[in-house]
């Protein structure tokens, strides 16, 4: 057109809008637009490796340097998805092994990733950069050899959280010498030991390394001469945090810590020994992320440790730090954005051993007027301590609590949680993510139906009491975009009647319910673009199952490839006219 | 708890009452009786009658047997695991140590890092033996009995069991010697 403003204008303005939303939109504009925005696309995020082909992706945007993938559900994390489910991204390293050769970055989320993928990564992508792997598995450490031999400017290794084949550390003497340019390092999932002296030469000849976390095999005595090769560090994963008090170690660690001016983030401290925490003092003042969910130190130390950081925005930590570590926290903490408490013994019967309850969360929601995000795990909870954090908190954006005991009501009344939750979903009006637990009926999810409007993701565990709830959260809940269920008494109806919303989320998860073979051949007949996936791991043929057979687990989501071809013989797609489709 | 079912439904069949056969006051377990009943529903079985509601007041299922719940990734359950099991074997440097009696036949081993104080040794001691130990007590030792429980600690001094810390004990102990008799009242009289 005459009067637009010449391509490289329009380009120059786009790359200063950094969310795949505002880009999106961009791209609906007109047709020079959509162009403009797909030749200088260079960040992709694939929420759900099977709602798109490779060669779609690749087709439409053809000059990608950063690419963001996930693969398996979100419960799988909580070994609900059997093995072998999926979520290979092999034909995704094939396919842009000879249409992407400029790629520097490469994330992945849950996704099988194979040696022979990191070798491929390895071998074709001559400026690669970045390598983020969170809560993958399929490879050994000898494909990480290969990544370390052959990527000569790497900046980023990051395993975090993934299953590793644990074969030995010798891949880390892969790096050449002539190596330098390591910026990241996480290497803090890997159970065997790394040749100490291979991972000093490279922390000394890496002089932009910001981000070092270790594994647990490092031992305490040789941190310290790692930490002075690398002053500049600003996130520290430490491996295990013991050994017996000598003072030579102790202040050599001390004295390594204190040179470190620029660190932000603490992690690590596996078994950690209570006396050699003083020799971090010198750091706390600045650090702004704490991650103590790995460390059996219990209060006082705990406490005393973390109300040394002024400045923490980030806090995990297990429940050993006690309501009374929180209150704490609630004082000495007022800048904390999120916090994480876990659960040191979940399977503990005798639940009287933990000074975890309630009380602390509701300090820390008193406290800290900027807390956004919560994941809490305790074994009380009462409406009236969740009306007062929602009150206390409007601007939380995230709350997960787990109520170790399912179905547990509120302990002082007995009644459903509904109430607190409610209020959670009233007040916090840009509420994004929700996970629920305790004794919740029908109720709760009228509320969050009505009020939940910018919620996006929400977990349901032994909730709920018919197809009312399921049905009032997917006709309310305008931005859900994930939403999880198990043992819940969902079914049919609710289903059937959204179907069309399940279209706009990128995902539904439902197991242990009560949803029928015959509503989801339904489902799929009525909504072509809807993946309808039973997982069913029981040994009937296909072709026995009634209609009325209520299915094990169930995985919709939204797709434009088509049923995927990756099956195992215990996923069914009902995407097909007869029902007997096997892989 | 199942044997406890199984042993129920003996006893009611030798039970005299009066009624016709077959007819019982008190509800049948039910066939699956091996299972809680929420165990089915929990592992999400299917029920063709939908029938998940009602689940019974009956004490649910231990945590470890829902699968993925409470929801902790495995990596993190893991080292929680692997941390118990570092604290147990950090409370002692040895495990097994050899236990001998004067004048018994043969010595015996047992492990130390299963007692959790002085009360649960020395009981499991008098049962192995089968002897009784006296009264302990700081300046008297043991009092009322020929035996005297001792240890050979790191330095390889026989010292009487009770006068330090237990895991001071737990950490230093190489063997320990139930002495009996003469020796054993010699060892006492001389505290």
């Amino acid at each position: 057109m005459a009067y637009s403003f010449p391509e490289e204008v329009l380009e120059h303005v786009f790359s200063f809008l950094h969310s795949d939303r505002d880009r999106n939109a961009v791209s609906l504009v007109c047709k020079s637009w959509y162009e403009i925005d797909r030749w200088s696309r260079r960040r992709v995020f694939i929420g759900n490796c099977y709602a798109i082909s490779p060669r779609a992706v690749i087709r439409r945007f053809p000059e990608v340097r950063s690419i963001k993938i996930k693969g398996k559900p979100h419960f799988a994390d909580f070994n609900l998805v059997p093995d072998g489910w999926g979520g290979y991204v092999f034909p995704w390293i094939t396919a842009m092994a000879s249409s992407y050769p400029w790629l520097e970055e490469i994330h992945l989320k849950r996704m099988v990733v194979t040696n022979a993928c990191l070798e491929l990564i390895a071998k074709s992508f001559k400026n690669f950069r970045v390598l983020v792997l969170s809560t993958c598995e399929g490879f050994s450490t000898d494909g990480l050899a290969s990544i370390a031999a052959n990527c000569r400017n790497l900046r980023e290794l990051d395993l975090r959280d993934s299953e590793v084949d644990d074969l030995s550390g010798h891949w880390l003497s892969h790096f050449p010498d002539s190596y330098t340019s390591l910026v990241s390092l996480n290497i803090s999932c890997l159970g065997s030991e790394v040749s100490f002296s291979a991972l000093e030469r490279l922390v000394s000849r890496c002089p932009n390394l910001r981000s070092l976390s270790l594994n647990r095999a490092v031992p305490i005595d040789r941190i310290a001469c790692l930490l002075r090769q690398a002053p500049q560090l600003v996130e520290l994963g430490t491996g295990a945090y013991n050994a017996e008090l000598r003072p030579d170690v102790f202040s050599s660690l001390s004295g390594a810590f204190s040179c470190l001016k620029e660190l932000r983030s603490l992690s690590g401290f596996w078994d950690a020994v209570p006396a050699y925490i003083p020799a971090v003092y010198s750091v706390c003042s600045g650090i702004t992320s704490l991650n103590l969910s790995y460390t059996t130190m219990q209060n006082p130390d705990l406490t005393k440790l973390v109300s040394q950081c002024p400045n923490l925005q980030q806090l995990w930590v297990l429940d050993y730090i006690e309501d009374c570590g929180l209150e704490a926290v609630a004082a000495s903490c007022k800048d904390l954005r999120e916090l994480r408490v876990f659960p040191s013994d979940p399977y503990e019967e005798d639940e009287f051993d933990i000074a975890l309850t309630e009380r602390g969360l509701v300090s820390v929601s008193e406290g800290c007027t900027n807390l956004q995000s919560v994941l809490y795990f305790c074994r009380q909870m009462s409406n009236a301590a969740l009306i007062s954090i929602a009150q206390n908190r409007p601007n939380l954006t995230r709350f997960r609590l787990c109520i170790i005991e399912p179905r547990s009501p509120d302990y002082l009344t007995l009644q459903p949680l509904d109430a607190g939750f409610g209020a959670i979903v009233e007040h916090c009006k840009g509420l994004r993510r929700l996970s629920l637990s305790g004794l919740l009926t029908d109720r709760v999810f009228e509320y969050i139906g009505t009020h939940a409007k910018k919620l996006e993701m929400l977990s349901v565990a032994f909730a709920g009491e018919s197809d009312l709830g399921l049905h009032l959260v997917l006709s309310g809940c305008e931005s859900l975009r994930k939403l999880e269920i198990r043992d819940c008494p969902f079914g049919d109806k609710a289903l059937l009647a959204n179907a069309e919303k399940l279209e706009t989320m990128r995902s539904l998860w439902m197991s242990s319910c009560s949803v029928s073979f015959g509503a989801c051949k339904l489902l799929c007949r009525r909504m072509p673009r809807l993946n309808v996936e039973v997982i069913d791991e029981t040994s009937e043929v296909a072709e026995s199952r009634p209609e009325s057979f209520t299915v094990q687990k169930l995985y919709i989501y939204r797709s434009v490839a088509g049923p995927r071809l990756d099956m195992p013989d215990y996923v069914l797609s009902m995407g097909e006219e007869s029902p007997d489709l096997i892989g | 708890m199942d044997m406890l079912c199984h042993r129920n439904i003996d006893l009611e069949a030798t039970e005299l009452r009066l009624g016709l056969p077959g007819t019982s006051e008190r509800p049948i377990t039910t066939p699956r009786g091996n299972k809680r009943p929420l165990d089915d529903f929990m592992e999400g079985s299917s029920t063709e009658d939908g029938d998940h509601l009602e689940c019974p007041s009956a004490a649910p299922p231990s945590k470890a047997q829902i699968v993925g719940w409470p929801p902790i990734r495995s990596y993190r359950k893991n080292s929680l695991q692997q941390k118990k099991l570092g604290n147990q074997a950090e409370t002692t440097t040895r495990v097994y140590v050899k236990v001998s009696m004067d004048g018994a036949p043969y010595l015996r081993k047992m492990d130390l890092s299963i007692y959790k104080g002085y009360r649960q040794l020395l009981i499991a001691l008098e049962d192995m033996f089968k002897f009784t130990i006296g009264e302990y007590s700081e300046r008297e030792g043991y009092k009322g009995s020929e035996y005297a429980p001792t240890y050979e600690d790191k330095d390889g001094d026989w010292m009487l069991v009770g006068d330090v810390p237990w895991e001071m004990f737990a950490c230093s102990c190489k063997r320990l010697r139930i002495m009996k008799g003469s020796e054993a009242r010699g060892l006492t009289c001389c505290l």
